[in-house]
């Protein structure tokens, strides 16, 4: 079936890492002459020449250890038999991997291990899946001597209690951890330090009596520094850790590489199936932007697509204060389809609009934008990338000519110093955190911009050369300060901002920054930050090697994003750091295909590929394949539509996959906006906030049940592969074909892929992409044309898209959104690990027991003088409106500053954020908001309000006979 | 309650206008009005720019000198 086709990439663990050096070396093994670069293990060598030489604590994605001695040979020349993982490859080496001498060590190795682990592999859930098991096995071991010896497992021994037994821990919702079957060959240790990062596993005690340990003796999984990546559970050879999926179901028999639909990291996942039943996700090792590593949302937080919540047929109803009816797709659409005419009749052509979804696949975007150009026949299309990531696209625009991070993930090796500004990657993008910490640990240094100190400040092994610690609001003013720095003390790159940049322009900026306002002495007093801090931090971006920036929504939430996203260009282009591996402007995408919806034409003004709707040469490309005469007028922005329906402009709205209500700025606001229209078409997988103000459901389908491709930060096109089938019945690529249909368009798509050859066909940056080239690639970074046919892992590498780069004023601008006597505090907004956006789908999974609400964290200084208790609820006031909230306690955030996350609606943190927001794009202003914090008894009269009136628009009646 | 944020969409539009209007205000080009003009006629829908265009005649409407010259510039070229 094509669906099921899985390209074919090599899955054999070749026991080490690959070696990087160029040199080759040339040995023998078993009589076969082998050729590898130098610095590989015999072991791996020996696999590439197809032998395996049996192995225990080896795996590849972990520098070898050498501990378990399974994997001894002879080398001849050489005394002993060294383990083949340790020993490197040489210049003519002659090796044994088989002979008697080395085949006896082993079943001696073996039958120690088997003699400490108990023999129920029949009804293990490892049973093969285990390594140990597979080993006993080549290595022919058919018997074990050592019987009623002291042993780790048995629970009783000698009629008394074994006290070297240790239950099973199951804290951690998803896997358990059973000593009772651990070879201590700490892999997963390892794993933990070298892939992951967290150091939340040790070897405690030694020799026999040694064994893992999460942390401090009592801890459990738990309760232990473990964010559940899943690393250590993947690299362990038995079942001692292990999916408690695989416990429950039992082993896979087949796998379908896809991609994780949470964040903007992209990693490639292998959804491990029985039936259509997904047993587990486990991170693909040829994933080249996860290479081989996940974390516990991709990896363990895929439950909500079998939740009792997901609505699985089309309701309508008249109006909102109406239950719902459930009724057939046929009458769904057409209900739709007559509505929206209707309203277009009555109100005209750009009364009506739609929103795309970053969690939905390109080819799905693709479709809705068409759907409202082609067949709405405006460009009223927006989507929830205006509320992230629009300054990026408008400010990078502006700079180099293309709306992009420049790098892959893979460039992060070759950095020598890291700016993160406005960005908390351990949280919001945790693999590419693993992969950064992994930089960090080998030397490259670290700044990080940011109110808070998030975790990379300072962890197991990590600590930041510096942390300025800015007053909300002001990133443009410390960027300024560092560019000041550069400028005035002759840090810049002249000979690249000559060849790469225009010297004049250069010079106008220089003397804008070199004014004595951008000095860190002028700035402080606003930035909070202390001007020795900037000119060290400026100092040693400018000087200190292969410098990149890796920048979030800190940076473009503020009324200033656009603003600082070009500062940050300028800041790149100074230093010379662009166009080649270890350097680079790096946005840290928020959702999974944040990316690709910005590249498929989901803004008002721009068509597929960011080209103007004003450019009637590019309106006659999709006008002719059309059929269509698009509209040369921009459309409405989602804040814009909100404002016309309050005005009676706009009156009908088709949603896919995102919640505006709950995720969009002023709630007030825009629920206003929804009450004040005719119909608003929700399509989802959950009656999320949205819908309660909707009149139409459409049941979406999950990343599981469909084709489609999502585009991540580093413009890496990944394929998304159907596991199974929707659930609600169609994909929602198929939802957006039959409203277009019933809206007379007369679509006849029967396969993502062809959707994909139209966008290829239409949009350049896109020429070469088809299904064919991801199977065959796996993967494929835009620009992907004649020009760059395997695609643009570096961008900018000889010169700009836009031809020379732009430096462009940043002059810093203060929010009108101000603390005053009433409103003291500055909010400010983020996310943690295991919840992802507004939640719907997190808080649908296990993951809650990470985070079951919403807290504010507060300085203990402020909390003092409120008479405010950690754990306390706390009434959280800004201009806007109010809600209450616990109050955490803690030194994270300066005075002056609180912080909250909005993953739980009950909180709805957006009741308290403004309307502000940036002058380019409108993108909201999250990140500032004057706030007062009081304590309280509990949930404000609004939150009590705003359940009821939730509920009361959940209601559905029962299905007609 | 009338707070800052909770205004009407004249009001709205005008902030917009004067936000995109500070920026062009602090770049070095002799031009500002007609690069503020060009950014609202890039990114604003028609019914915006009518809006913002009725709000000239009104004396009061808020609408910083550069921005007002910008919407003036924009009127004269939806004109032609
Ligand atoms: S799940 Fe991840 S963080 Fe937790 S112990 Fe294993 S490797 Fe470490
Ligand atoms: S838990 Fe697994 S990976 Fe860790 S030491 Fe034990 S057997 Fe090895
Ligand atoms: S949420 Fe992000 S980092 Fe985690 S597995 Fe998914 S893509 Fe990877
Ligand atoms: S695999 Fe080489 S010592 Fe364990």
């Amino acid at each position: 079936m094509k669906d099921f086709i899985i390209p074919n990439w090599d899955e054999t663990d070749m026991g080490t890492p690959a070696s990087k050096a160029t040199e080759q070396v040339t040995l023998t093994i078993d009589g076969f002459p082998v050729t590898v670069p130098a610095g590989t293990s015999v072991m791996r060598a020996s696999a590439e020449a197809g032998i395996q030489v049996p192995k225990l604590c080896a795996t590849d994605s972990l520098e070898a250890f050498g501990s378990c001695r399974l994997c001894v040979v002879e080398i001849e020349g050489r005394r002993g038999t060294p383990a083949s993982c340790t020993t490197p490859v040489a210049e003519g080496m002659v090796v044994h991997t088989h002979s008697p001498k080395v085949k006896k060590i082993r079943k001696g190795v073996m039958e120690l291990y088997i003699s400490d682990h108990p023999l129920d592999c029949l009804t293990c859930s490892a049973n093969g899946d285990c390594e140990l098991q597979d080993m006993a096995g080549a290595v022919g071991l058919r018997d074990v001597r050592y019987e009623g010896v002291e042993n780790h497992f048995e629970v009783r021994q000698n009629g008394e209690a074994n006290a070297r037994y240790i239950p099973k821990d199951d804290s951690n919702p998803y896997f358990s951890y059973d000593p009772a079957k651990c070879i201590v060959c700490s892999r997963c240790v390892r794993a933990c330090e070298e892939t992951q990062g967290t150091f939340a596993l040790t070897i405690e005690g030694s020799g026999f009596d040694s064994r893992v340990s999460f942390g401090a003796k009592s801890d459990n999984a738990l309760a232990s520094d473990c964010v559940s990546c899943g690393a250590c559970v993947a690299a362990c050879p038995t079942a001692t850790l292990q999916e408690k999926s695989v416990i429950e179901i039992g082993t896979p028999e087949r796998s379908v590489i896809t991609t994780c639909a949470y964040c903007g990291v992209g990693c490639s996942f292998k959804a491990e199936m029985r039936g259509d039943e997904v047993v587990r996700m486990t991170p693909w090792k040829h994933g080249k932007a996860n290479r081989g590593h996940s974390c516990v949302k991709g990896r363990f937080a895929y439950g909500y697509a079998s939740h009792n919540d997901r609505i699985l047929n089309p309701m309508i109803r008249d109006t909102i204060d109406q239950p719902w009816r459930e009724v057939s797709w046929d009458e769904a659409i057409a209900f739709t389809a007559t509505k929206l005419r209707g309203i277009q009749e009555q109100h005209g052509v750009r009364s009506i609009g739609g929103i795309t979804s970053s969690r939905c696949t390109n080819e799905e975007t693709y479709l809705v934008q068409k759907l409202i150009r082609a067949v709405f026949g405006n460009n009223n299309t927006d989507t929830c990338a205006r509320v992230c990531h629009s300054p990026t696209g408008y400010g990078l625009g502006k700079a180099f000519g293309t709306s992009a991070g420049t790098q892959d993930f893979d460039s992060v090796e070759h950095t020598d110093v890291v700016i993160v500004i406005g960005a908390n990657p351990t949280d919001g993008h945790p693999v590419f955190a693993s992969r950064l910490k992994k930089r960090l640990r080998a030397g490259a240094k670290l700044i990080v911009i940011d109110p808070r100190r998030i975790d990379l400040v300072r962890s197991a092994h990590i600590e930041a050369a510096h942390h300025l610690p800015l007053r909300p609001g002001t990133n443009v003013a410390v960027l300024s300060s560092i560019s000041h720095v550069i400028v005035t003390e002759g840090l810049y790159d002249e000979a690249f901002i000559r060849e790469r940049c225009d010297w004049d322009e250069f010079a106008d900026y220089a003397a804008f920054i070199s004014d004595a306002r951008h000095s860190p002495e002028a700035t402080a007093l606003l930035t909070g930050v202390p001007a020795d801090a900037i000119r060290e931090a400026a100092r040693l971006f400018a000087t200190g090697g292969n410098g990149a920036i890796y920048y979030g929504l800190g940076v473009t939430e503020h009324s200033q994003g656009s603003t600082t996203v070009m500062a940050i260009a300028n800041l790149a282009m100074m230093t010379g750091n662009l166009g080649r591996p270890g350097v680079g402007v790096n946005p840290l995408r928020g959702q999974n295909n944040v990316q690709g919806a910005c590249d498929m034409g989901s803004f008002p003004h721009e068509l597929p590929g960011y080209r103007h709707v004003s450019d009637p040469a590019v309106r006659d490309v999709f006008d002719k394949l059309w059929g269509s005469k698009i509209d040369p007028e921009p459309g409405l922005r989602i804040p814009n539509m909100l404002d016309a329906a309050v005005d009676g402009t706009f009156k009908g709205l088709y949603v896919q996959g995102e919640d505006i209500l709950q995720s969009d700025p002023d709630t007030k606001h825009v629920s206003a906006g929804l009450a004040a229209m005719d119909c608003v078409i929700v399509q989802d997988l959950f009656l999320n906030e949205t819908a309660n103000y909707a009149h139409v459901f459409l049941p979406g389908s999950t990343f599981l049940e469909k084709d489609g491709t999502f585009t991540n930060a580093e413009r890496r096109i990944n394929r998304v592969r159907k596991v199974m089938q929707p659930r609600n019945g169609y994909a929602d690529w198929e939802i957006t074909q039959l409203l277009a249909n019933a809206m007379g368009a007369g679509w006849t798509y029967t396969h993502p892929s062809q959707v994909m050859d139209e966008i290829a066909a239409t949009t350049p940056s896109f020429a070469n992409v088809s299904y064919e080239l991801l199977e065959e690639r796996g993967s494929v970074q835009w620009p992907c044309n004649e020009a760059a046919p395997d695609g643009t892992p570096l961008m900018h590498i000889d010169g700009f898209a836009r031809g020379r780069g732009r430096f462009i004023v940043t002059e810093y601008i203060a929010t009108e959104e101000k603390t005053g006597p009433r409103f003291p505090l500055l909010l400010t907004t983020g996310r943690i690990l295991s919840q992802y956006n507004v939640g719907a789908q997190t808080r649908r999974t296990e993951n809650v027991v990470w985070h079951d609400q919403d807290v504010l964290e507060v300085h203990p200084q402020d909390a003092e003088v409120r008479g405010i208790k950690d754990g306390q609820w706390v009434r959280l006031a800004s201009r806007t409106g109010e809600t209450s909230l616990r109050a955490t306690i803690t030194d994270r955030v300066s005075p002056g500053v609180v912080y909250t996350t909005f993953h739980h609606p009950d909180t709805q943190a957006n009741v308290i954020t403004t309307d502000f927001s940036d002058w380019a794009t409108n993108c909201p202003e999250y990140k500032v908001t004057a706030v007062q914090v009081a304590a309280s008894n509990g949930p404000t009269e609004w939150q009590e309000d705003y359940a009821a009136h939730a509920a009361q628009s959940r209601r559905i009646l029962p299905a007609a006979e | 309650m009338t707070t800052p944020s909770h205004i009407g969409t004249e009001e709205k539009l005008v902030r917009m206008a004067n936000q995109i209007a500070g920026f062009f205000a602090t770049q070095p080009k002799a031009s500002q009005a007609e690069e503020t003009a060009a950014h609202i006629r890039a990114f604003w829908d028609p019914r915006m720019r009518a809006q913002l265009s009725k709000l000239l005649a009104t004396d009061a409407n808020g609408l910083s000198p550069l921005a007002r010259a910008a919407a003036e510039h924009l009127e004269q070229s939806e004109q032609v």
